[in-house]
């Protein structure tokens, strides 16, 4: 039997709550450590304690990150999932499973392999309250053991969770050791599947998207948040207030920023909304149900001119139901929000990198264009351990957008307009409350007001504004980020895709070629509305397909309105069932629409 | 920015006239109490000297939500989302905390659909004077019943209100409020004097004004008209406001008649005894009073309670003295080394 190395994907099967995320992670940044490219999700359900969960390791020596439906090696824990772990073991595949579980076997065309876990977790030296926990390191050593797992860098993966703590490294590790030790002695390795180190991620760091977009926030000078409990965003705002206090202190000890948790998601807008009108670097972090609440005061907000920032974590549907599931399918609700006449400015990061990079350019965005700013990335992204770039540092200061203070107006002898058009961009001038100026004040309102900020209800004088903020929206066009192109010489087609599905459509070129299907170019879409440049992307191109997480096709329904002239050669691959896209599922998409 | 110089016929400390602290001419009905409070505002501000630049205002919507155009127009405002003023000012008061702010809202902005933010802003103890003008009627849709509308009161088109009302001043005692007023809209002396000491409080000032709206609900006999008003409005005291800069002679009053209370500015509330002596820094006591008031249907104006040592929301977050607003890159943004150690740590 020859092995097969570096190339598989591995999912274990736990209780939810029994602390088995840990043991998880612990393995996936061994790998990682090890320099074997890898990617975990977190398939958990809406649920503290007691529910089936799984955790998916992908190992790929060429670098896919994609989450596969295939699982070569299964860890089964939990009782109440053995059957179907069973089940979804690939032939050839190697089953582990706690030894206590005493259900029949009948599959004999896979490797199995019984761990003595609560006999292992039960030798440990530590408090019987920790013990279901460091019963998952059973397994940990265990399959270490068998996939070749380098034991050293378990134990660095577990100094990096457990942040140096010595004890909790040691005891955690103690278990560990005697699973491995046991399975040395005890199992006879018959399936091909291990690990081999590598020099593949070097360089690299390991994060989730929200962390990144916390600390990218942190540096583009955020002053203030409000924010309300939601799955999958919590993490983000708890996450600053992690760093926030380390990070950003004066010289004298003084905070330079304030974070309040709002009593919903009503106030979380409204609290941003003042603060961002009174200069603030300004954010709210939610998910769809949260920003179904926020979509009021955004039209305000898109009305009266104010600067804030919204990032979306996306997840499925209103209510219970399906909250710790991913998807992308705030897109369009999004783009239009508001009552009356909108057009949103949104952000899509496509990698964890940019979670970071898009947390300090969406303030530089909002400030410049004085206009809400949103950020959409989505569960995959904001929960799930990622290999990225690591973060870079900002290479240009804080852009403020257009502000005068007292001296501003001394110059101008007090004359400005708060609504004019006075560079031909359609952003106008602001000033903020504190500027001690006489003529610095101006009310704020949503709809009826003129240039100079006063009530109207003049037609002509309403209609002028509304077709600035269209303008406006033109000029936000020409400062969003550009779209990532990876342009294939003699492409058949072209796909346009985004956020945390990108990795998917990557490889799906690659398996689309394999299949003998055709050559495609790519296209990465990171901001609506599109630029000039996906206009002409889709215009080269013969047929496009738009890959994306959400059952309507939203970004190729909104592609086709912003370019009616080719919304014909635009094709949907979309799907959206609460889980990652796959590659597989992306290249039969194209492929049963290219046999058309 | 204005330096202090002494007051003229013309001018107050602070250099203004009357004139500065003037809004656009109000488009409510004549006779509205909103005006009137209007007119207080303006009058307690060039009073206290306040420079209108270091003023906020917000307001919601409503009739009276509209009044924050028609007074201090040299100051900035912003008129929010129905029953959602408390948030906006929540968010706005973090830009500068050496800013004061007024907020204006209705019974139908702040009990109905606003009743959850109200709250909210009160047990956070926001730095702002938050000011109901309360009719009892939704006056810009027309006449419906708010929710504070007495029990049984009839109104054309409406029929008779079915509910309990909610009483704005036992809300915001439940929720922990510092500084509690009521007062009427046809009593311009007590509002100005009640607004002066609500402007030196360093916290949450709720004053539930009844402003009868002359064209809704006005009939006599219905508790939020002019005539039941000047009937049945029962003063706890008599209040006058000391600012800090006056001397403060107590031996002008005779012993035993008045309480002193000192705002966080120094300013002195002086509340004179009525028939019976009414302490308002007696929580307990307020509610009981209130209870007791609901009851027997009084209209109780005056300072209902208050508390001075209970720290105001932006005073709870460490912030340099240096307005948030005005702060920059240096500030704002950690150092490159800062980020090459998360990257390091992560990697």
């Amino acid at each position: 039997m020859s092995s097969i190395i570096n190339d598989f994907s591995l999912t274990i099967a736990t209780v939810n709550g029994s602390g088995s995320q840990t043991a998880n992670t612990v393995l996936l940044r061994a790998l990682f450590k090890m320099g074997i490219p890898v990617s975990g999700k977190n398939l958990f359900p809406s649920n503290i304690q007691g529910l089936p969960t799984w955790y998916t390791i992908r190992v790929s020596k060429d670098g896919f990150v994609a989450r596969r439906d295939e699982d070569e090696v299964v860890v089964c824990i939990n009782l109440a999932s053995f059957d179907r772990d069973l089940a979804r073991v690939q032939p050839g595949g190697a089953f582990f499973y706690a030894d206590d579980i005493k259900l029949p076997i009948s599959r004999t065309d896979i490797s199995l392999y019984p761990m003595p876990v609560k006999k292992l977790s039960g030798e440990a030296d530590v408090s019987p309250k920790l013990r279901d926990y460091i019963a998952n390191m059973v397994y940990v050593g265990v399959v270490a053991q068998m996939l070749c797992i380098d034991l050293a860098k378990i134990r660095q993966a577990l100094d990096f969770h457990f942040g140096g703590k010595a004890k909790a490294v040691d005891s955690n590790f103690a278990t560990v050791k005697a699973g491995a030790d046991w399975a040395a002695a005890n199992l006879i390795k018959s399936d091909p599947y291990c690990v081999e180190p590598m020099d593949k991620t070097s360089g690299l760091i390991m994060t989730d998207g929200n962390t990144a977009a916390a600390l990218g926030t942190i540096f583009g000078g955020v002053q203030f948040v409000a924010w309300y409990p939601i799955t999958p965003a919590s993490s983000l705002a708890e996450t600053m207030n992690e760093y926030l206090p380390k990070l950003r202190k004066n010289s004298e000890g003084k905070n330079t920023y304030a974070v309040v948790q709002a009593e919903d998601e009503l106030a979380a807008i409204g609290m941003t909304i003042g603060a961002g009108w009174g200069g603030l670097r300004a954010m709210t972090s939610t998910s769809g149900p949260g920003l179904s609440l926020m979509t009021e005061y955004v039209g305000l907000a898109y009305y009266a001119e104010v600067p804030v920032v919204i990032w979306d974590v996306q997840r499925i549907g209103p209510s219970t139901g399906l909250p710790t599931r991913t998807s992308q399918s705030d897109l369009s609700f999004t783009y239009f929000m508001g009552h009356g006449d909108t057009n949103q400015v949104i952000l899509l990061p496509g990698s964890v990198n940019e979670c970071f990079e898009f947390g300090w350019r969406a303030f530089d965005l909002a400030e410049r264009l004085q206009t809400p700013i949103f950020v959409l990335i989505d569960l995959d992204f904001g929960m799930n351990q990622w290999m990225t770039e690591p973060f870079t540092y900002p290479e240009q200061p804080p852009d403020r957008g257009k502000v005068l203070w007292e001296a501003d107006l001394e110059k101008s002898n007090g004359i400005w307009a708060r609504y004019k058009d006075v560079d031909g961009d359609a952003i106008p001038y602001r000033t903020l409350p504190g500027n001690k100026h006489p003529a610095s004040a101006w009310f704020g309102r949503g709809t009826g007001h003129d240039a100079n900020a006063r009530y109207s209800e003049d037609a002509k004088t309403w209609e002028a504004n509304m077709s600035r903020l269209r303008r406006k929206y033109d000029t936000a066009r020409t400062l969003v980020p550009k779209p990532v192109i990876d342009k294939v010489e003699g492409a058949e087609i072209g796909i346009i895709t985004y956020g945390s599905t990108v990795p998917a459509a990557e490889e799906a070129q690659v398996l689309l070629q394999q299949a003998g299907g055709p050559k495609s170019s790519l296209l990465r879409l990171r901001a609506l509305p599109g630029t000039e440049e996906v206009h002409e992307f889709v215009k080269s191109h013969q047929r496009v397909y738009v890959v994306e997480a959400n059952r309507d096709g939203q970004l190729r329904q909104i592609l086709s309105v912003e370019m009616p002239d080719q919304a014909s050669k635009l094709a949907s691959a979309c799907h959206s069932d609460g889980l990652p896209l796959t590659a597989r599922w992306v290249k039969e998409a194209i492929l049963k629409q290219e046999v058309k | 920015m204005v330096a202090p110089v002494a007051p003229t016929t013309q001018t107050n400390r602070a250099g203004l006239t009357r004139m500065d602290y003037k809004g656009l001419p109000s488009t409510l009905c004549q006779g509205c109490g909103h005006n009137s409070i209007a007119n207080q505002l303006i009058a307690a501000c060039y009073e206290m000297d306040i420079v209108p630049e270091e003023i906020m205002k917000f307001s919601g919507i409503g009739c009276s939500s509209k009044s924050p155009a028609y007074f201090l127009n040299r100051s900035f405002g912003f008129n929010g989302l129905h029953g959602r003023m408390p948030s906006l000012a929540t968010g706005a008061l973090f830009a500068d905390k050496s800013l004061r702010a007024i907020g204006v809202s209705g019974d139908g902005d702040s009990a109905s659909i606003g009743m959850g933010q109200f709250k909210h802003l009160v047990r956070r103890n926001a730095p702002m004077v938050y000011i109901v003008e309360n009719n009892g009627v939704y006056g810009l849709t027309k006449g419906q019943f708010s929710a504070t509308a007495e029990i049984g009161l009839e109104l054309k088109h409406q029929g008779k209100n079915l509910y309990m009302p909610v009483d704005i001043c036992m809300e915001a005692i439940a929720s922990s409020a510092t500084f509690v007023a009521r007062s009427f809209a046809g009593d311009p002396k007590q509002v100005k004097e009640l607004l002066k000491a609500a402007l030196s409080h360093r916290g949450i000032a709720v004053l539930d004004i009844v402003s009868p709206c002359v064209t809704f609900n006005n009939e006599v006999n219905t508790f939020h008209s002019y005539t039941w008003g000047k009937d049945h409005e029962a003063p706890l005291h008599e209040i006058s406001f000391v600012p800090a800069l006056d001397d403060i002679t107590v031996e002008d009053f005779e012993a035993g008649t008045t309480r002193e209370v000192t705002m966080h500015d120094g300013s002195v509330v002086l509340l004179k005894k009525l028939e019976k002596d009414y302490d308002p820094t007696n929580r307990v006591e307020a509610l009981r009073m209130m209870e007791k008031a609901q009851r027997k249907n009084w209209m109780v104006t005056g300072l209902i309670y208050l508390e001075t040592d209970r720290p105001a929301l932006t005073d709870l977050y460490n912030l340099p003295a240096t307005p948030l607003n005005r702060l920059g890159e240096a500030d704002l943004r950690p150092p490159r080394a800062t980020l090459d150690k998360i990257n390091k740590d992560m990697g």
